[in-house]
């Protein structure tokens, strides 16, 4: 509360509302023929002025752009965008969520590194970090993050970073963020906040002492199910001079650079800049013009689409949580909820629109919703404009064993959603008929 | 004056006034801080005189380096302090000594360097003083190149900025 009531008060003298900056931040009419929409500028590589200016732009010794595999114009606004709606310092776009959080760790993990990691996590991303990463020699802990101590008797000395995401997917679960910020602190190493399911609108990890944030911009960002995407968006507030030896991919001298210290160079431009410089150079994970000019379309509206998403989503819980064939409803939006207060505190504004239900006739009638509905499409996404359903066990979270299932909270009988703009009434009528359609069919099976 | 954070006016109308900067501690190695700030200085049309007693004598990016700011033959309008903190407030007061001599009207400290008494004393004698800020960032951030690199410059206006023949 206390960091909330700070920025309140100690507002930058030339700050703007976040519905003024998801429209302007960044994006400035072209100056040169005065286009007012961002231009997409599909282009690889950039002329320089004379030998002089391109070696000062190889050195970093000025701004520029070189060649899109770094940075890019019309990237470059999405960055400035998003870097803004988080409240970070600056932010790196990608070419998705999976390779935001590849580049964040690339920064500082080396051969033999550990990280600590939620149990609750998309789940991609704990076969991202559990499988891929294990290639790299970096190692993650999943560690229910509810018990601080339980995620402090999993730190070593080798541990480099603590990641959860802010709403996890697919639970509808909240993560303390002020606690674990306080924990990551008390270590000397950074806290990693997925925002992806809250999206800023919701929720501001920055302002709750996380020090990078990552996104599929795939997801609500865009909004409308078009452009893969992602960013890692820097607070500039983790001092990596501080933290020594175990941070020296960022302030150790850089080889590749001449022996040039990124932050004592670049002070807390240090991340971003190491992030394009050197992790989109080398990775080549970049984001394509076109995704980014997707995407700053769907940030224009994004407060408008995140408020009727959120309440959207809140009429269909609190329908299913009164139907007879539903076993639970798992959203933090509903009071009686078990993280409805921390929703309460993180997620002031709506609890997202993304989140769980257990069906009581378990496997074979989720099956059956999933294939009766009509309004709501079968894939696997979520944040778009459109209703979506999804059986995690049989897609999204297949690769897991049963135990790390549950543990994600994506057991069998488990049902996601992640609810649209539709008319209200309409998704809730198709749910309930398809309810009707599950149950009779699961008791005829029963006779 | 309170220096937690500067509006963009203020530190615009440093900028554009400024011609001429004594940077002291500028070096001659060129992947040091105070290079790459000194080399984008000149780039954007300033003229940057470094102050360096161990290199006195010597060049920097073409510019004769003198020992301290008084033995500069010549006026400059703002002086950069990359030193540590604690070197502040003695180059302040050295720069308030020579301030009609030389015409000094902007005391800045480098990122990292604060010195709020030295500060005081520079605006007591009718200095503006900008501390714990870059120039070179500044002045990237406020001609939107900073953005260029994925920065927030916290600069949203729907004006078309004018672009002027080189
Ligand atoms: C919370 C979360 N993080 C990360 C990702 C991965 O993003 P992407 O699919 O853009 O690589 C997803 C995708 O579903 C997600 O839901």
């Amino acid at each position: 509360m206390s960091r909330n009531a700070k920025r309140e008060g100690d507002q930058a003298p030339d700050s703007y509302g976040f519905e003024t900056r998801m429209i302007h931040a960044g994006a400035q009419p072209e100056p040169v023929t005065g286009a007012r929409q961002t231009p997409i500028f599909q282009n690889t590589s950039y002329a320089f002025h004379d030998a002089e200016h391109a070696a000062s732009l190889f050195n970093l010794q000025t701004f520029g752009f070189i060649y899109s595999r770094l940075t890019n114009p019309t990237t470059a606004v999405l960055e400035e965008r998003l870097a803004s709606l988080e409240g970070g310092r600056g932010a790196t776009c990608t070419a998705s969520g999976h390779a935001a959080q590849l580049l964040t760790f690339f920064a500082f993990m080396e051969p033999g590194d550990h990280f600590i990691a939620s149990t609750r996590l998309y789940g991609g991303s704990i076969t991202q970090f559990g499988k891929t990463f294990r290639k790299f020699d970096w190692h993650v802990s999943f560690v229910d993050v509810e018990e601080p101590e339980a995620v402090r008797r999993a730190l070593t000395p080798k541990t480099k970073a603590i990641f959860v995401e802010s709403l996890a997917n697919p639970g509808g679960v909240v993560s303390d963020l002020e606690a674990l910020a306080a924990i990551a602190k008390e270590a000397g190493i950074p806290l990693i906040v997925d925002n992806t399911l809250a999206s800023p609108w919701l929720c501001r990890p920055i302002e709750w002492g996380a020090d990078l944030v990552v996104h599929s911009t795939t997801k609500f960002l865009s909004g409308n199910g078009t452009a893969m995407g992602g960013a890692v968006i820097d607070s500039g507030g983790f001092d990596w001079t501080a933290a020594g030896e175990r941070f020296r991919g960022l302030n150790a001298p850089e080889p590749a650079y001449h022996g040039l210290a990124f932050h004592e160079t670049f002070g807390d431009l240090a991340f971003t800049t190491h992030a394009h410089a050197v992790g989109l150079r080398d990775l080549g994970t970049t984001m394509a013009p076109q995704h980014a000019f997707l995407t700053l379309l769907g940030t224009e509206t994004l407060a408008l689409r995140m408020e009727r998403h959120c309440s959207n989503a809140l009429k269909v819980a609190a329908f299913l949580a009164e139907q007879e064939a539903v076993a639970w409803v798992s959203y933090s939006g509903l009071p009686d909820n078990p993280y409805h207060a921390l929703a309460n505190k993180y997620l002031p504004r709506g609890a997202g629109s993304v989140f769980t239900f257990g069906l009581k006739d378990g496997y074979a009638a989720g099956v059956r919703l999933v294939e009766e509905v009509n309004l709501f499409s079968h894939l696997a996404n979520v944040g778009d404009t459109r209703s979506l359903i999804l059986h995690p066990a049989s897609t999204t979270h297949r690769q897991l064993s049963e135990e790390q299932r549950q543990a994600a909270g994506a057991g069998e009988e488990v049902i996601r959603l992640s609810i649209g703009l539709e008319t209200v009434e309409d998704l809730i009528a198709d749910l309930s008929q398809g309810l009707e359609t599950a149950a009779l069919a699961a008791r005829r099976a029963a006779v | 004056m309170q220096h937690d954070s500067y509006s963009n006016a203020y530190i615009l109308s440093i900028l554009r006034s400024v011609r001429t900067i004594a940077m002291v501690g500028a070096s001659a190695k060129w992947n040091r801080p105070s290079h790459f700030a000194m080399k984008y200085l000149q780039e954007k049309g300033y003229r940057v005189i470094p102050v360096n007693p161990g290199q006195a004598g010597g060049e920097i990016l073409g510019e004769r380096v003198y020992a301290s700011l008084a033995e500069i033959p010549e006026g400059f309008e703002m002086v950069d302090i990359f030193r540590a903190s604690d070197a502040a407030g003695g180059i302040v007061d050295e720069a308030i000594s020579l301030q009609t001599e030389k015409g000094i009207e902007v005391i800045w400290m480098q990122l990292g360097v604060r010195d709020d008494a030295a500060a005081a004393r520079a605006e007591a004698a009718g200095m503006k003083v900008v501390m714990d800020r870059c120039p070179k960032i500044e002045f990237g951030r406020l001609n939107a190149e900073l953005a260029w690199g994925g920065f927030d410059t916290k600069v949203i206006t729907a004006k078309r900025r004018r672009v002027r023949l080189a």
